[in-house]
């Protein structure tokens, strides 16, 4: 249905996107194997290396379980409790912590939970000796569960929602008991999604920089990504960061293999409202037990948000903003932001079209069907490679060219990029998809093309799923710590980075202020994007 | 004869699936196209349209060879069943973008497009947009569009389908008076045997992607010697 040209462009842009992040990425990895790969090797199993692996994983699994369990509950009393006052309110802000930098998110936890948050201030008030510790594997799990529990609930209520409002009629007219419900119906559907829910969140806590950076550090307390970022900013020992980069992409490839294995978990649409009706636990009994459970998650999350909210208007939010520093990284995370986003859009695109094309093709050969696969694991390949070991491999390679601080924004922006990119897929791939299926013949037979098809046909409709994917990407890299904390200096500062340095020189109250404008930035941008979407449903 | 459709020795495979088509469709007639789901109906239309292009074998479109030219190249109409118009374009777009895909429209050509319009019975309706029309209406514009394109060959993929039968009526009379009007080729797939003896002048029947019957309207509804072709026929 494409002409000839079009759909030899396509696959012209695939396989320009393919040989670029191939490269990128290639590059990094060829820079660590080159740089004295002799004595990495003998690094690869040391008692240090043992130990970090170890506690990786560790808390990696707990992180999981406790976010996973403690996510039931909290989904299963949504579920049952459809006219729970503000319940769309507290859906809502379990969508928070996905949007939020992690950082921002860690210094609110240490305003509730630290040494002189109100938690720990209550405790000695009851006259607990003991405080809970924000730091070292506590308060990593702490984190680790306030920015996964709303995940997993809402993945949990999705699934539960996508059950036929004919079961919850059928229950209660059998007259089951909560417990029958939950063995016959909540737990099934639970069952089949808990361990896509599970492997998502054991990879994103198992490869989790910034709260490990910010909560945890020491010898005791330090994932691979912190141990591969330590040795090479303060211990300078390539070496070891090359031994703990490749545990690091053994592991990842390893826990991609085990998702891959389960289905998918998706929220799509399933929360968008479709009213069900429950009949079942009208006990006294469920209704605590349900509204306790909705309460307490509610705290959990809204305390450290408010504690941002709070704290940043303790600083002096006007002189923050008119400083000379503040504006400076300002302006580099916005160019950076900026670079980061279109980079994005134009890669998706680039692979969408070429993947177009080659489905376009009547009987396309083993070749075209290859490539057209690879296309499309491309996008999550690239979290094999985590940023760390990109920034690692890059910044290897780049210093003997001297200041690595010159190549540093557009490595970062590149970075970024890749860690975009698997989400923007999601957003753009399926309405790419959509618009080509409704309008792919009427255009082929008027034979509109060219900059008349972009203008007229295709930009109208997909402007609005271009700009949440931009958006999305943008806030990603606003906020994100990871890619540059290796190439983080006085001559390249992001937002983030001047948050944290300021948090790391005691700077506490600037570095509160600073999270609120950066929080406010990031979600600003987020509802930006998205509010597209709920105008599009109305149109 | 010769200005007609002409399928020879059209050969196509699909996944599993194997067609051959060899047919003339006469020029200037309506022909229509029934079969059971799954048989290759839309397959041929799109083997015409050009979604398609056949393994082996020639199409022929008043008597030029149009086997290998893109969609856009190919003397046709079509009228889809569904998602015939853009939904973001007003229906004066929607209907320009038939005479010129860039929108380079004449003073003579903005008039025609009114003039069509009305014809189709929506005169007024240019800055409409296609949500808010009803199915017949939308349906009615996509007829527009194809008066005012001026080509020989109007293709129709079960274009009432979506209809509730009163309005199938009054739509199968304006498309019967737009073809004595035009003159066009007029080829539809329909489901329905009612419409068959309403609209066409020939029909065709297509079991398992081959033509097992081409015949006078009259003649093809009277056939009982194909059990496949009875058993459509009572529906």
């Amino acid at each position: 249905m494409l002409t000839g040209a079009e759909r030899r462009r396509g696959i012209g842009y695939g396989v320009g996107s393919l040989v670029g992040i191939t490269l990128f990425v290639g590059i990094a990895v060829a820079a660590l194997f080159s740089w004295d790969a002799g004595t990495a090797s003998g690094r690869l199993f040391t008692a240090y290396t043992w130990r970090i692996l170890q506690f990786t994983l560790w808390q990696a699994a707990l992180s999981t379980l406790l976010s996973v369990t403690l996510a039931l509950p909290v989904a299963m009393a949504l579920a049952r409790r459809p006219g729970f006052p503000g319940r769309i309110w507290i859906i809502r802000l379990m969508a928070l912590p996905m949007g939020l930098p992690v950082l921002i998110g860690a210094l609110g936890l240490i305003g509730i939970w630290g040494r002189q948050g109100i938690i720990n201030s209550l405790m000695l008030k009851i006259g607990v000796e003991q405080p809970v510790s924000i730091y070292g594997l506590s308060g990593i799990l702490l984190a680790h569960v306030f920015f996964n529990l709303p995940l997993a609930a809402r993945l949990l209520l999705a699934a539960l929602e996508r059950q036929p409002a004919e079961y919850w009629l059928l229950s209660s007219s059998l007259g089951m008991k909560p417990l029958s419900v939950f063995r016959f119906i909540e737990w099934p559907a639970a069952r089949r999604v808990m361990p896509g829910i599970a492997g998502l969140i054991f990879m994103l806590c198992a490869t989790s920089f910034t709260l490990v950076l910010v909560l945890g550090g020491g010898p005791a307390a330090t994932t691979l990504e912190v141990a591969i970022y330590q040795s090479l900013r303060f211990d300078f020992d390539p070496p070891r960061a090359i031994a703990l980069a490749f545990l690091q992409i053994g592991i990842t490839a390893a826990i991609l293999i085990g998702i891959s294995l389960f289905p998918n978990a998706d929220d799509a649409g399933a929360i968008a409202g479709r009213v069900t009706r429950r009949f079942d636990g009208r006990t006294i009994g469920t209704g605590i037990w349900d509204t306790l459970a909705i309460l307490l998650a509610t705290l959990f999350l809204i305390l450290p948000l408010s504690s941002i909210v709070f704290a940043g208007m303790c600083a002096n939010l006007w002189s923050l903003l008119t400083s000379p520093a503040f504006l400076r990284a300002a302006w580099t995370s916005f160019t950076i932001a900026i670079t980061a986003g279109l980079l994005t859009i134009l890669i998706s695109l680039a692979i969408i079209s070429a993947r177009e094309a080659i489905a376009d093709m009547k009987r396309p050969g083993r070749t075209a069907r290859g490539f057209s696969a690879l296309l499309g694991g491309m996008s999550s390949l690239v979290l094999l490679v985590p940023p760390v070991v990109l920034g690692t491999g890059w910044f290897l390679m780049v210093r003997p060219f001297g200041d690595v601080a010159r190549f540093a924004p557009l490595l970062v922006a590149i970075i970024n990029m890749l860690m975009a990119l698997p989400f923007v897929m999601r957003v753009l791939s399926p309405a790419v998809e959509t618009h080509r299926r409704r309008t792919a013949r009427l255009s082929a037979s008027l034979g509109i093309s060219g900059i008349s098809k972009l203008w007229r046909i295709d930009l109208p409709i997909l402007a609005r799923p271009l700009l949440t994917a931009l958006s999305f990407a943008m806030a990603l890299s606003l906020g994100d710590l990871g890619a540059v904390a290796l190439f983080g200096s006085s001559d390249l500062t992001t937002l983030p980075w001047l948050v944290y340095s300021r948090l790391s020189s005691y700077r506490t109250n600037d570095a509160d202020g600073l999270a609120l404008i950066l929080g406010v930035i990031c979600l600003m941008l987020t509802m930006l994007g998205t509010a597209g979407q709920r105008e599009a449903k109305h149109g | 004869m010769a200005d007609g459709i002409l399928l020879e020795k059209v050969e196509l495979k699909l996944g599993t699936k194997e067609f051959r088509f060899d047919c003339a469709i006469p020029a200037g007639t309506v022909t229509a196209m029934t079969g059971p789901s799954g048989s290759g109906k839309t397959t041929l239309l799109n083997l015409i349209a050009g979604f398609e292009t056949a393994d082996s074998g020639s199409i022929r479109i008043a008597g030029d060879d149009v086997s290998r030219k893109h969609p856009s190249e190919r003397p046709i109409s079509l009228v889809f069943q569904d998602n015939n118009l853009f939904a973001h374009l007003d229906l004066f777009t929607n209907i320009g973008l038939g005479i010129s895909p860039s929108l380079k429209l004449s003073p003579e050509d903005r008039k025609s497009i009114s003039q069509a319009l009305e014809r189709v019975g929506l005169g007024g309706f240019e800055k409409r947009m296609p949500g808010t029309l009803s199915g017949g209406e939308r349906q009615r514009s996509a007829f527009a569009r194809a008066l005012v394109r001026k080509k020989p060959v109007l293709l129709m993929d079960e274009p009432f389908a979506a209809l509730d039968p009163g309005l199938r009526l009054s739509m199968a009379n304006l498309l019967l008076e737009l073809h004595k009007e035009t003159g066009n080729t007029v080829l539809i797939v329909t489901h329905d045997p009612d419409e068959v003896s309403r609209l066409a002048d020939h029909a065709l029947f297509i079991d398992h992607g081959r033509i097992l019957l081409q015949a006078q309207a009259g003649e093809f509804l009277a056939r009982r010697d194909i059990p496949a072709l009875t058993e459509f026929l009572s529906g």
